[in-house]
């Protein structure tokens, strides 16, 4: 909401800067979000108004005149122009004159660019000054002509005085409809600064004929007009608005069109009441009738009617319209319709000043997609006590800058008068809620600045009659709120709970997940975090083939903001890569993993499933490059591998690994991670032609995903003291030739169980395949630590172990030892 | 026999100091101490001494013994002390090399900022708890006072999906509804983190995903005074001590009465610039007592308990306390970026 300083002023006393005044109605819930100054570049002392004396032809330039103007020193001056709006005899103009010296925006270029007015010869004339276009004040970008000031303009006075504003833009949170006028700023102004307000009274004029035969109103569904009030002005002429009209409504943000449709917008903006001005002649009788007749119903379905913006506009039966004995001629509260708009030739004007149900407005006008001011209103809430004020004052203006001639009266059909809302605030209510203890007197006072009338009963609680324009206080929390933000937000002390401690409910998924995130960071990974809303083909690059995903598995945003952000996720793999490879232009290392949900349909559930995931990405070298790690390897399958495996050991979960056919992967190359019998994620270096999808400029990439809520459900982070053994360890080494597709995890589990407690660790350290050892061979080291918690180790009781351990392998995978 | 012994320890000494290295210094062992080394010979011939001087000359033998092993001894000791001397002046490393780097990995600047928020409120006694990104409508607006239609959605674009009533929730709030269910009718304080999406145009000042927190706490006795004060100790522990902290009286659906919280700019010290709008204030996050209807749709009679609510957004805090000039950096991971809050 654009609120015009001197505007304002006319409704309240303002004794403050417009900083300060925007700092307490900031600090009041009205947050002044901008203060635009007008006329802080017009110098007091070189900017003018100014009167014509004279003007004469240029003598060397037929396009040229010589202006004289009076600016209130003791002898005019005289300038050149080639303003087209001063003709050669013309005398008495009020213009804005500008003296060498005064700092303005150069007129003739097209970017904003400032100028200082020096002497100068034109033509052969000395040019002692400059009489001023819009643009060159910084008013608008009009430049073919000169301003001409209103004919009361001051001679002498500096510009800013005269016509200098300060405009502040208020952002009002929908609760403050009330506000979306001036007189409703006004009011809140008076409530904080303790003044009062002044409305201007109607004048009433009553000349024409009563209105009473001369139109008929019918409101057909009251539930949503609860008032449609109306009145009728003949004779109108209609013309452009005096400037000073043009001025408060440009610098409220609206566009003069004409007198009458100005004064529509203007009395809005004055009172929040929006109008519309109806051309009379053209407001058609019901068959049979005679009286032409306004009716407000709701709309047939698929009925249609143009708007004023000239779209043809299809209605449903939930959208009010109103209409005459024709058929519609406005969109209710929203848009009137073009065959009954205001022209030139329209002479009498039937105006309509109603109230509406706000959320049927609302919903239409976004249906409709049609965004008006008053549909804007009164999607938000309009006072319906204000119908009459709006139209007397409407009226008046009419009658002053259209020479309209009123019908004596108003036709008012209020169907929906609403009984004054009355709220009880609890004596203890205040201290209840803001924990501060005000007098009764002192909330009074508060309350009754806002126009509440209080009575305090004897039960000590506050009887509250609420103001019809207040549509937002209803309960009395809604007062509590008006009194706390008058006595001021600041004035609440700093506590802190006083209460009894409540129970503690420690989220295990949260500190594990965080955990998890610890992990990995220790591992030398950074987190990412990417959109959930992706885009299937992202998806399709996901396998060789790059299939696309079937949309009806996923679930879709009906109004994504592009196509690229389209779905919900089902997978983090895609984002992963695409990050990966993002990166890698600039980086030549990048190991990074993300923690995020997933949603996939859940038929017959309120809710999609929304799973935890993890993703782990890995590319590029193993090492940070240095003179100490040149040519340092790419990491691949095992990095990742160590990466998991670290973090299951971490988090104390037995996960187990099976070779994996996976269309992202490397054929060969991946591994289901199990963990309970059950598959909970995959993992291995991605299939070179989905590295080439994602333009991972990289060797190879790395590439994780596993159901983080199934892994750390089985997580187990409840350590135990183990005793530490002071006894010597035995190291030995056992090199066990095998066949090729022996596993060597199989083998290290054998190992482990043949050695019982006393063997503490085993490391493969060394798997070799060689001719010495046969085809399809191949050989495997371990190094096996032997500790006994309380005796040293003998070699023979080592040899024993090792004996059992060979002999099993034998058994079990024909392993042989090395020679 | 005497004078033999004389001269073979002179001779043994000057030759032992000759000795420069450990092959002359086995040489000259085995010269003089091995089993055919010269005292071993002499020592061999005492028997041959007439009786009475064997004594004094097994005497001086020993002693001649004893006296060559602990030249010996030192001499060993001295060469090998020798030894590590050259060596060590030959070992200097090249110490203006740079050190082996490390590979730390790092958290994203959201995280850490979610994780600092955690340890504030954690101080105060919130738990923390989780509901769903993907809302339905009725939870994320109707629940907390938002009525179809009903003008305040206009402070919540919203992302819908084409599940009938199910939308990407726009705020963490919906989540009150959850805590209040799981919590009652215990008092409870727990804070409730979370993504949020909004249906805006993605800019430098807008995302269409972001973090929030909501903190809320319910009680027989919790008053705004109690809401003011928690967000001054979280003003001044996320920002710093000496940080003000101003209310503003605001409006959502689902608290009355309503405060978006300020602190004062930090790049200006309060006195005005680009960064607060030349207001001298940072918005930071809103709050509010919690709606007598929410607490109702919650379980709580709101005759009997109260409430605070307050949300905010780690991204905005973390732009505000980092100086990021630019949203879109949180989600576009680029390493460049996100390694700067290692």
């Amino acid at each position: 909401m654009l609120v015009p300083l001197s505007w304002l002023k006319g409704y309240v006393d303002i004794d403050l800067s417009p900083k300060e005044l925007a700092n307490v109605l900031t600090l009041g819930g009205l947050e002044v979000e901008n203060i635009r100054t007008i006329g802080q570049d017009w110098a007091p002392d070189k900017v003018f108004v100014g009167q014509v004396v004279q003007v004469r032809q240029h003598p060397q330039a037929d396009r040229l005149v010589l202006v004289t103007v009076d600016y209130g020193q003791a002898e005019p001056l005289e300038v050149v122009t080639g303003a087209p709006n001063l003709h050669v005899g013309d005398c008495g103009q009020k213009v804005v004159f500008a003296i060498i010296g005064a700092r303005l925006i150069d007129g003739h270029a097209e970017e904003l660019r400032y100028q200082v007015l020096k002497k100068s010869k034109i033509r052969g004339v000395e040019s002692a000054g400059m009489v001023c276009s819009e643009k060159e004040l910084g008013i608008s970008d009009e430049h073919s002509g000169i301003v001409i000031l209103p004919e009361d303009a001051p001679v002498g006075s500096p510009l800013v005085d005269y016509w200098g504003d300060t405009i502040l833009d208020i952002k009002l949170e929908p609760n403050m409809a009330r506000c979306l006028s001036i007189i409703g700023v006004a009011r809140e102004v008076a409530a904080l600064t303790g003044k009062r307000i002044k409305v201007p009274a109607a004048r009433n004029i009553t000349v024409g004929e009563p209105i009473g035969g001369q139109i008929r109103v019918e409101i057909a569904d009251p539930d949503l007009c609860p008032r449609y009030s109306a009145a009728l002005i003949k004779g109108v002429k209609i013309k452009p608005s005096p400037q000073w009209l043009q001025r408060r409504l440009t610098l409220a943000g609206m566009r003069p069109i004409n007198n009458i449709v100005d004064i529509t917008n203007y009395v809005m903006l004055e009172f929040g009441q929006p109008l519309h001005a109806f051309d009379y002649k053209l407001v058609r009788a019901l068959p049979g009738e005679s009286t032409p007749a306004i009716i407000v119903r709701r709309a047939h379905d698929q009925e249609t009617m143009s708007t004023l913006d000239g779209n043809q506009r299809v209605f449903n039966s939930e959208m009010l319209l109103i209409t005459d004995g024709g058929g519609p001629v406005g969109v209710a509260g929203v848009m009137g319709g073009l065959e009954s708009e205001i022209t030139e030739s329209t002479s009498a004007i039937l105006l309509e000043a109603a109230n509406f149900n706000y959320i049927n407005i609302r919903r239409t006008s976004t249906v409709l997609k049609i965004p008006s001011e008053a549909a804007y209103r009164f999607g938000r809430g309009v006072d319906p006590e204000l119908t009459l004020a709006a139209l007397r004052r409407s009226v008046d203006l009419m009658n002053e800058l259209a020479e309209g001639i009123p019908a004596s009266g108003c036709i008012d059909v209020y169907p929906g008068k609403q009984v004054p809302t009355i709220i009880d605030l609890p004596a203890h209510e205040i201290k209840r809620l803001l924990g501060i203890d005000l007098e009764p007197a002192y909330i009074v006072r508060l309350l009754e600045s806002l126009d509440f009338k209080c009575t305090i009963m004897a039960n000590g609680a506050i009887r509250t009659v609420v103001p019809s324009y207040r549509l937002d206080v209803s309960i009395p929390a809604d007062l509590v709120e008006e009194v706390a933000r008058l006595h001021g937000l600041d004035k609440l002390r700093d506590t802190l709970i006083d209460e009894e401690m409540p129970g503690q409910q420690p989220n295990r998924d949260i500190e594990l997940e965080e955990r998890v995130r610890d992990i990995l960071v220790g591992c030398g990974l950074s987190e990412i975090i990417t959109y959930s809303m992706t885009n299937l083909a992202s998806v399709a690059c996901l396998t060789p083939e790059r299939t696309m995903p079937s949309a009806e598995q996923y679930i879709k945003l009906t109004n994504p903001l592009s196509s690229e952000h389209e779905y919900l996720r089902q997978t983090l793999m895609n984002t992963t890569l695409e990050t990966m490879a993002s990166n890698l232009r600039f980086v030549d290392r990048v190991a990074v993993f993300e923690i995020a949900n997933v949603y996939l349909p859940a038929i017959g559930q309120r809710l999609p499933y929304q799973p935890r995931r993890l993703s782990i990405g890995l590319a590029g070298a193993r090492d940070i490059r240095s003179w100490l790690t040149n040519d340092s390897p790419i990491m691949d399958f095992y990095d990742l591998k160590g990466v998991l495996e670290t973090l299951c050991r971490r988090l104390g979960v037995p996960t187990q690994f099976e070779p994996e056919a996976h269309p992202s992967f490397y054929p060969g190359r991946a591994v289901r991670i199990n963990l309970g019998g059950a598959s909970i994620g995959v993992l291995g270096e991605v299939h070179p032609q989905v590295c080439q999808a994602f333009n991972i400029e990289a060797p190879r990439a790395c590439l994780l995903e596993l159901d983080l809520d199934a892994l750390l459900a089985q997580a187990n982070t409840d350590v135990l003291f183990t005793g530490i053994s002071r006894m010597p360890k035995l190291s030995e080494d056992l090199a066990l030739v095998v066949a090729d597709e022996v596993r060597s995890d199989d083998v290290a589990r054998t190992i482990h169980e043949a050695g019982g407690s006393l063997l503490v660790d085993v490391v493969l350290f060394d798997v070799y395949r060689g001719k010495q050892l046969g085809e399809g061979r191949k050989s495997l080291a371990f190094n096996l630590t032997f500790q006994s918690p309380d005796r040293t180790l003998t070699t023979e009781q080592t040899a024993q172990i090792r004996a059992r351990i060979i002999r099993q392998v034998a058994q079990k995978y024909q392993a042989e030892l090395r020679s | 026999m005497l004078e033999k012994l004389t001269q073979l320890v002179n001779q043994a000494r000057s030759e032992l100091t000759a000795a420069q290295t450990s092959e002359q210094l086995e040489g000259w062992r085995l010269a003089y101490l091995g089993k055919k080394g010269a005292l071993t010979l002499l020592l061999r011939n005492l028997g041959s001494l007439p009786a009475d001087q064997r004594p004094e000359a097994g005497r001086v033998a020993n002693e001649v013994k004893m006296t060559l092993e602990s030249l010996y001894t030192a001499r060993v000791e001295e060469l090998r002390q020798g030894v590590l001397e050259t060596e060590l002046t030959r070992g200097a490393l090249d110490v203006h090399l740079p050190g082996r780097p490390q590979q730390l990995g790092n958290l994203h600047i959201s995280t850490q900022t979610l994780r600092e928020i955690y340890a504030i409120f954690g101080r105060l006694g919130f738990d923390i708890l989780r509901s769903p990104e993907v809302e339905d409508d009725y939870t994320n607006f109707q629940l907390l006072n938002i009525p179809q239609h009903h003008p305040a959605r206009d402070m919540w674009s919203t992302f819908y999906t084409d599940l009938p009533g199910v939308i990407l929730r726009t705020h963490t709030s919906p989540g009150q509804i959850y805590a209040m269910r799981k919590y009652y009718p215990q008092p409870f304080r727990v804070i409730l983190p979370g993504k949020c999406y909004r249906y805006e145009q993605v800019s430098s000042r807008s995302e269409q995903m972001f973090y929030q927190v909501e903190a809320i706490a319910v009680g027989e006795n919790i008053t705004m005074s109690d809401l003011k004060g928690v967000l001054t100790y979280f003003a001044r522990s996320m920002f710093g001590a000496d940080r003000k902290v101003r209310l503003r009286p605001s409006y959502f659906p689902f608290t009355e009465p309503s405060a978006e919280v300020d602190i004062e700019c930090f790049l200006c010290q309060g006195q005005g610039c680009p960064m607060c709008k030349h207001s001298g204030w940072l918005e930071i996050l809103g709050s509010g007592m919690i709606h007598p209807q929410v607490l109702r749709n919650g379980g709580y009679d709101p005759d009997r308990y109260t409430g605070f609510a307050l949300g905010m957004g780690p991204e905005r805090i973390a732009i505000l306390k980092h100086g990021i000039t630019d949203i879109r950096y949180f989600f576009n991971n680029d390493m460049r970026f996100l390694q700067q809050f290692a």
